[in-house]
């Protein structure tokens, strides 16, 4: 957990990516709030609102008396609004960093073809 | 009328103490809601202890009001019961074993869990026949936590309870609370100055900055809520404007400055501006803005 964000946004992030490399698979249950808060030593409050938020987004869905569970489609639903995210979380910086350094677009597609082989 | 549920555990209103020419507590208002973890955060001298001391009822207010479960806690039995105040400085009879203080807590505390109490003295490997006069200040902190946590008070108190207290205990400490509030609720207020050490684990905050409340705040909605921006003079001014800054240091031709409240949006103007952005923590937004006050207080003097 850093410092920049807040807690809860951090803990629900952690889950879907757990989620998106199925850790956690689809139908299976999540641990408590309690032993996220354990886990990582948050208030319980704020592991809370980190659930709530994928429960609200339909990530996760709670069976009443037995807990939460990832839901059936999670995995790919959360992978789609990973990859509309993608463009502005890391090409824009990348192309900032890209600019101030005096890479051209070309160099830099050159660059990532290099880097991917 | 249906019935009406207490959330509020304590109100302060208008709450004002001094000591002679000193004022400890300046004018404070704030209320604690029921089963949250509050940090009381301040520096040395900021007024925290007093605050505490006069919401125990162990001192007398200069003026203002205090309810403690809706009462004034002042001589007042039926809301002492209920609070578990563990001191900095705790004093013990001088011929007192820690055996003796574990015996005698339970006549204080009905919802003391003696199993939990015996987990937690193994936990910190504390020397129970060994007398309180001997230990080490790390031993006798323990004492504290281990009542405090052991009590089980719908309303406890930590003020600085470990001093002395190593990392590894500290921890311990950390996680024995979280463990136990998270299958016991109730209302806990922690004083520190380690703030980093506990940010995490508060759901408000309350700061203390000569006597006043300067922030009572969500935990949450304070974390994030200031970035650093660090770049040249020219384009940092540019892109602060009118802004309210609560920080600014300058080397060389580069300047770094605190600020609060950006939107996603003007942190990409930032960044494409030339700007470099870094998270500042709940200690660092607490020292800025404690500075910041003092800064006000030598302008209104």
């Amino acid at each position: 957990m850093d410092e920049s964000r807040p807690i809860f946004v951090q803990l629900a992030e952690q889950i879907e990516n757990d989620i998106i490399a199925g850790v956690m698979a689809e139908e299976t249950q999540v641990p408590s709030i309690n032993e996220f808060a354990a886990f990582y030593r948050i208030n319980p409050a704020t592991a809370l609102k980190g659930v709530t938020t994928l429960v609200d987004e339909g990530a996760l869905y709670k069976k009443r008396g037995i807990g939460m569970f990832v839901a059936e489609g999670a995995q790919a639903r959360l992978k789609t609004k990973r990859r509309d995210k993608f463009s502005a979380e890391f090409v824009t910086p990348l192309l900032t960093e890209a600019a101030k350094l005096g890479i051209t677009a070309e160099q830099l597609a050159d660059m990532i073809r290099k880097a991917g082989k | 009328m249906t019935a009406v549920i207490e959330d509020k555990v304590i109100e302060v209103t208008g709450l004002t103490k001094r000591f002679g020419s000193v004022t400890a507590v300046d004018d404070a208002t704030f209320s604690v809601e029921r089963n949250k973890i509050y940090g009381l955060l301040g520096r040395n001298g900021a007024g925290k202890t007093t605050l505490m001391q006069l919401l125990t009822g162990q001192d007398f207010a200069t003026s203002g009001s205090i309810q403690v479960f809706g009462q004034s806690p002042v001589e007042n039995a039926s809301v002492l019961q209920r609070v578990s105040f563990i001191k900095e400085s705790q004093r013990y009879p001088d011929d007192f074993r820690a055996k003796h203080v574990f015996k005698s807590a339970p006549w204080f505390f009905s919802n003391w869990d003696e199993d939990f109490a015996q987990q937690l003295i193994a936990d910190f490997r504390l020397p129970l026949n060994r007398r309180i006069k001997k230990m080490s200040r790390g031993q006798v902190s323990a004492i504290g936590v281990i009542v405090g946590l052991a009590s089980r008070a719908p309303l406890t108190f930590f003020d600085e309870p470990y001093l002395g207290l190593d990392a590894v205990a500290r921890q311990t400490f950390y996680d024995r609370l979280l463990a136990d509030y998270a299958e016991h609720p109730r209302t806990v207020v922690l004083s520190t100055h380690l703030i980093d050490e506990v940010s995490n684990l508060l759901e408000h905050v309350l700061v203390i900055d000569e006597g006043r409340i300067i922030i009572n705040e969500d935990a949450e909605s304070l974390r994030g809520s200031a970035t650093n921006l660090v770049g040249t003079a020219a384009a940092v001014d540019a892109f602060v404007g009118p802004r309210e800054v609560l920080h600014r240091d300058a080397i060389g031709g580069l300047v770094s400055v605190t600020v609060l409240g950006l939107t996603a949006g003007e942190r990409k103007d930032a960044s494409a501006a030339g700007l470099e952005l870094a998270p500042v923590s709940l200690q660092q937004l607490i020292i800025r803005r404690t500075n910041t006050s003092e800064k006000e207080f030598e302008v209104s003097a």
